[in-house]
């Protein structure tokens, strides 16, 4: 295991302890509450329900928790001086950068892992089976998945050169702007000159949260296209290093004072 | 080889939002630290002693200048395994004990997996931690977190130490601790670069000293040989209701009590001194030299520049 693998494990260990699973209890609550209630009172339209209601909760809950412990991955260290005692030693910059962002995506897995069975225990209880469709279930977590690394990235690049509140305040803008992107896009089509290649270049540079969410085809049981999977998958992997690497090019140069 | 040359570090930091303006934090700085030496970097607080050690471990980035330790560039990675830092007031992760902080640490370090939990045992039992070992750290007092503190800095058993202010915050038991594990460092051959501004500690613990203010090295040297380079003092008491004018005239520093006096003198004006007391015939009781701290020494070295006179090294 390499220094990253150490950095990694410890940022994951201590979330653990810092009590950052918590949020699964809150979770539970409101997905066997849904359940319960949607089974009383829906007819037909049970899976619909609990698919929605569970991946959204999914998709906030991990957004909430990437937002603000992303954005004090590396401040908090810095502010209690936890910092000195590891860049002291033979650890680079950017294996510490890199090594948080892992151990935060690792802490955000495995919070998604719990919540999943937590979406699909409410499913078997509104159905009282599995059925094929359930399959995008599967496909529409590994996409919220994604938007977390992107999520955890942008709080990480922001923390890098601010602070904490006003990164969280960023990071937040750009997941809104981010889940809008389409119509961002859509705008920039139908104008032009100036303000088309301001939209355009806007539209394009954030990030494009709308192509993640597939919650509603998955509530439905719509086939999703092969090639998302590979463009969302890649598109993430891609915007998530360009966020790390700003990230290490500012925290290379910063003075610890 | 010398352990740590520190060769002409420069520090400016930029302050302002709108209109940075520079900030001096350390002159060109130029030291020599031998192997097995026991240096300590004085000054008071916002000298620049930390900045120092800050540049020293990478974190902060030299304005000009330049570091070799153990002979080799400051910022070379192979640099950093020799080497142990202690931070002013350390603050580790909360939630970790102290086996977990130290087994992380001692991993990042490139301490071998075989031997590893030997030597973290060893570090636990040398810092009197073994019994809190499987404490997490918020629940330890601070006394204790230096212990752990110290225990990171040499866990992987580095040639130079570096410890910033390792006394600040401690009770006297805790201050005599930290005091015996430097001696017990120096004693394992280990070259140890420690600040502070409590110079008791560093006069009983020193072989040399480094006097900074402002950020500008003012005096360095060792510790017997700083005393007595500081102004030699006499203390006189004689017999006399009252100070002979005379007296008075040579600067004295005197204390009228009964019919006693006790009157403090520079070495070189004691001749004169006693001359007078025979002129005056008055009775001396006693003539004791005073001993140069490096109190006396340190004041010595901060006060002229202070008014705006130079002052040497």
């Amino acid at each position: 295991m390499n220094r990253i693998g150490y950095v990694a494990f410890n940022t994951f260990r201590e979330a653990v302890r810092d009590r950052v699973l918590y949020n699964l209890i809150a979770f539970a609550l409101l997905i066997s509450g849904a359940a319960v209630l949607v089974g009383e009172i829906s007819i037909d339209i049970e899976r619909l329900v609990v698919v929605n209601l569970g991946l959204t909760a999914v998709s906030l809950f991990g957004v909430v928790i990437a937002i603000f412990m992303g954005i004090g991955l590396v401040s908090k260290e810095i502010e209690k001086k936890t910092l000195y005692t590891v860049l002291s030693r033979p650890v680079r910059r950017w294996e510490f950068v890199v090594g948080k962002f892992c151990g935060l995506t690792g802490t955000l897995v495995v919070n998604t892992l719990f919540m999943a069975i937590g979406v699909f225990l409410a499913l078997l209880y509104v159905a009282h089976r599995f059925v094929q469709a359930d399959l995008w279930v599967l496909l529409a977590l590994y996409f919220i998945v994604l938007e977390f690394l992107i999520v955890c990235a942008l709080a990480l690049f922001f923390s890098s050169f601010s602070t904490p509140v006003m990164s969280a305040v960023f990071t937040f803008a750009l997941f809104v702007i981010g889940s809008l992107a389409e119509d961002l896009r859509g705008f920039a089509r139908i104008t032009d000159g100036i303000t088309g290649a301001l939209a355009t270049g806007i539209a394009y540079l954030v990030p494009n949260f709308s192509a993640f969410n597939i919650i509603d085809l998955a509530a439905h049981g719509a086939t999703v296209p092969g090639r998302l999977i590979l463009y969302n998958t890649a598109y993430a992997l891609l915007y998530s290093a360009m966020a790390i690497s700003g990230a290490v090019l500012i925290f290379q140069r910063r003075n610890l004072k | 080889m010398a352990a740590i040359e520190i060769l002409d570090l420069e520090k400016t930091y930029h302050v302002g939002f709108w209109r940075e303006r520079p900030k001096l934090a350390l002159r060109p700085l130029r030291l020599t630290i031998e192997p097995g030496e026991v240096f300590g970097f004085l000054g008071p607080n916002g000298a620049g002693k930390t900045t120092t050690l800050k540049l020293l471990m990478g974190l902060v980035s030299p304005t000009a200048g330049t570091a070799r330790i153990l002979g080799m560039d400051f910022d070379d990675p192979r640099v950093k395994r020799q080497i142990g830092f202690l931070p002013e007031q350390p603050y580790f992760y909360d939630y970790l004990t102290a086996q977990e902080l130290l087994t992380y640490y001692a991993q990042l370090s490139g301490v071998p997996a075989k031997g590893r939990a030997k030597r973290i045992e060893e570090m636990l039992e040398r810092f009197g931690l073994t019994g809190s070992a499987r404490l997490q750290l918020r629940k330890y007092s601070k006394g204790m977190l230096q212990r752990v503190g110290l225990a990171q800095a040499i866990l992987h058993d580095p040639k130079v130490v570096f410890l910033d202010e390792p006394m600040s915050g401690l009770d006297p038991m805790g201050r005599r601790e930290v005091r015996e594990m430097i001696q017990q460092m120096r004693n394992e051959g280990k070259t140890v670069f420690f600040s502070t501004h409590i110079l008791s500690d560093a006069e009983a613990l020193c072989d040399r000293v480094g006097i900074i203010y402002q950020g500008d090295l003012r005096g360095v040297g060792a510790v017997a040989d700083l005393m007595s380079e500081a102004r030699r003092r006499v203390e006189i008491i004689f017999c006399s209701p009252n100070v002979p004018a005379e007296l008075t005239r040579l600067g004295v520093e005197a204390r009228v009590s009964g019919d006693m006096v006790n009157a403090v003198l520079d070495e070189e004006k004691q001749e004169a001194a006693l001359e007078i007391l025979r002129r005056e015939q008055i009775r001396l009781i006693s003539l004791t030299p005073v001993r140069s701290s490096l109190e006396e020494y340190y004041v010595q070295k901060l006060r002229p520049r202070e008014n705006g006179k130079g002052a040497g090294a």
